[in-house]
């Protein structure tokens, strides 16, 4: 197993740990705690009222809002790499990176041309709450 | 991989290794959600407000009040309302939990003393903070409760927007330091130097205080806390997603929410702080001295987090979201650019 494997080995390992850790919690509070079932307890809670049947409406705006994200956030993963290559690195005996202006000038564009999208978002209201 | 820490001459294998770090990262997690709890939420919080919070239990200034309130929720009847989707709404709080314990695989406590210090490091630790995203949309839409579903799609679209001027503000600190490992993070801010004086390096706050800004900002939106809490608005949303938990179920939301407090804090520190290292201290001692100089740190950038919390009033729904689109993220963009420009041009 290569050293990078390796790593995340380890997060695989402490992804069993929390999961193991809550099913202990979880299973202590079940030797521990009362059972006394009625059924009030488990109607739906609407402040102490009878719920109402059928679901609420919720704002489309949110839907919107997770189309935005997704345009921004694909594109850190772009900045990331971009980020760590202005300067040269030596991996493994070749020199990469070293973008210097050049990489700058590209990434303004790419930026600008992202602005762009989150400007033409804000002219058509997207962002203002009617 | 073997671990040495010379001056107890240690030689572990990785399994070991490995186990010891992740009973650390287990025991870490509720200490230091207790810790904020207590130093901030119970004393801090109520001195600011012209009260005393509990002083009775444990003698010392009510210092077994936390613990207390943590143990009661052990013997709570675990309630599942009859309409909840059963399996997501048991598997949600685990999710959220989750996305707290992963942060802290990749921050360094000293020289040695991180579970992985993973090439992608800040990367990493920003993607699985945004996990809990998914954890309490399971919450609110397994709740089978309008109150829940609405402060659970509240939560989503506002823990991505401030999802990007995190990232955003983070970069800066990448450009400058050219890795994303925290560890080489820290180094680079231990070994820099500012105009030729290299007294105390170059924490990366003297340059990237934008991006600190930013930072602070987004991470106070991204744990849901006052003036960002809508999501949780006890006044109209009883709570949001949490509204229908109860017992140790609702206590993992409190722990995710403190725990993620905590690894932001600690996060930020490393980042714009220099992390575990102070000026002079070096090799073991740095090992030695290092988490309680981030604990230091961090408890520092803590401090200035809940003081936001508990100063200001709550922003309505559509002034939290210009915020994030109209204001942080084209700074955040300006910074990474200039931050770029002045790298190539020095």
């Amino acid at each position: 197993m290569t050293e990078f494997y390796r790593n995340y080995l380890a997060v695989a390992v402490l992804i069993g740990a929390a999961l193991l850790m809550v099913g202990a919690m979880l299973g202590a509070g079940r030797l521990i705690r009362p059972t006394r079932p009625q059924p009030e307890k488990y109607v739906t809670y609407e402040s102490g009222s009878d719920p109402v049947a059928g679901w609420g409406q919720s704002n489309v705006r949110y839907f919107i809002y997770a189309l935005l994200f997704l345009m921004f956030d694909v594109e850190a993963v772009f900045i990331f790499p971009w980020a760590v290559s202005l300067d040269p690195v030596v991996v493994n005996g070749t020199t990469v990176g070293g973008l210097g202006v050049f990489g700058v000038v590209e990434m303004t564009v790419f930026i600008l041309l992202l602005a762009l999208g989150l400007v033409y978002a804000w002219r058509k209201g997207v962002l203002r709450w009617a | 991989m073997i671990a040495s820490l010379s001056p107890f001459a240690l030689e572990l294998g990785w399994g070991t290794t490995m186990a010891i770090k992740t009973l650390v990262v287990l025991a870490i997690i509720p200490a230091g959600a207790l810790i904020l709890g207590y130093v901030f939420l119970l004393k801090i919080m109520s001195h600011m407000q012209s009260r005393l919070g509990p002083m009775d239990p444990g003698g010392f200034h009510g210092w077994y009040q936390l613990v207390g309130d943590g143990l009661k929720f052990l013997q709570k009847e675990d309630v599942m309302p009859a309409k909840a989707d059963r399996r997501v709404f048991a598997a949600a709080p685990a999710v959220v939990v989750l996305s707290t314990f992963l942060v802290f695989a990749v921050i360094p406590m000293g020289p040695d003393l991180v579970v992985k210090n993973l090439d992608v490091g800040v990367f990493y630790a920003l993607a699985v903070s945004s996990l809990s995203v998914i954890g309490v949309l399971m919450a609110g839409w397994a709740s089978a409760n309008k109150f829940a579903l609405l402060g659970a799609l509240r939560a989503a679209a506002q823990l991505i927007a401030y999802e990007l001027p995190l990232l955003l503000a983070v970069v800066g600190v990448v450009i400058q330091a050219g890795t994303m490992s925290l560890q080489g993070i820290v180094f680079s801010q231990q070994n820099g130097e500012i105009f030729g004086w290299d007294f105390i390096g170059n924490p990366f706050i003297l340059t990237q205080f934008v991006g600190f800004a930013l930072f602070l900002v987004a991470a106070q939106a991204e744990l849901t806390q006052t003036p960002f809490d809508m999501p949780v608005a006890e006044s109209e949303l009883v709570s949001g997603y949490m509204v229908e938990y109860t017992g140790f179920r609702f206590l993992f939301f409190f722990i995710g929410e403190f725990g993620t407090a905590f690894g932001f804090a600690a996060l930020a520190a490393t980042l714009f702080l220099g992390g575990w290292s102070i000026p002079g201290v070096d090799g073991d001692w740095a090992n030695i001295l290092g988490p309680f100089v981030l604990f230091a740190k961090l408890m520092l950038v803590a401090f200035l987090m809940f003081w936001v919390r508990f100063t200001y009033p709550r922003l309505r729904e559509d002034q939290l979201q210009a915020l994030a689109w109209k204001f942080l993220i084209p700074i955040g963009f300006a910074n990474i650019l200039v931050t770029g420009a002045l790298k190539v041009a020095f």
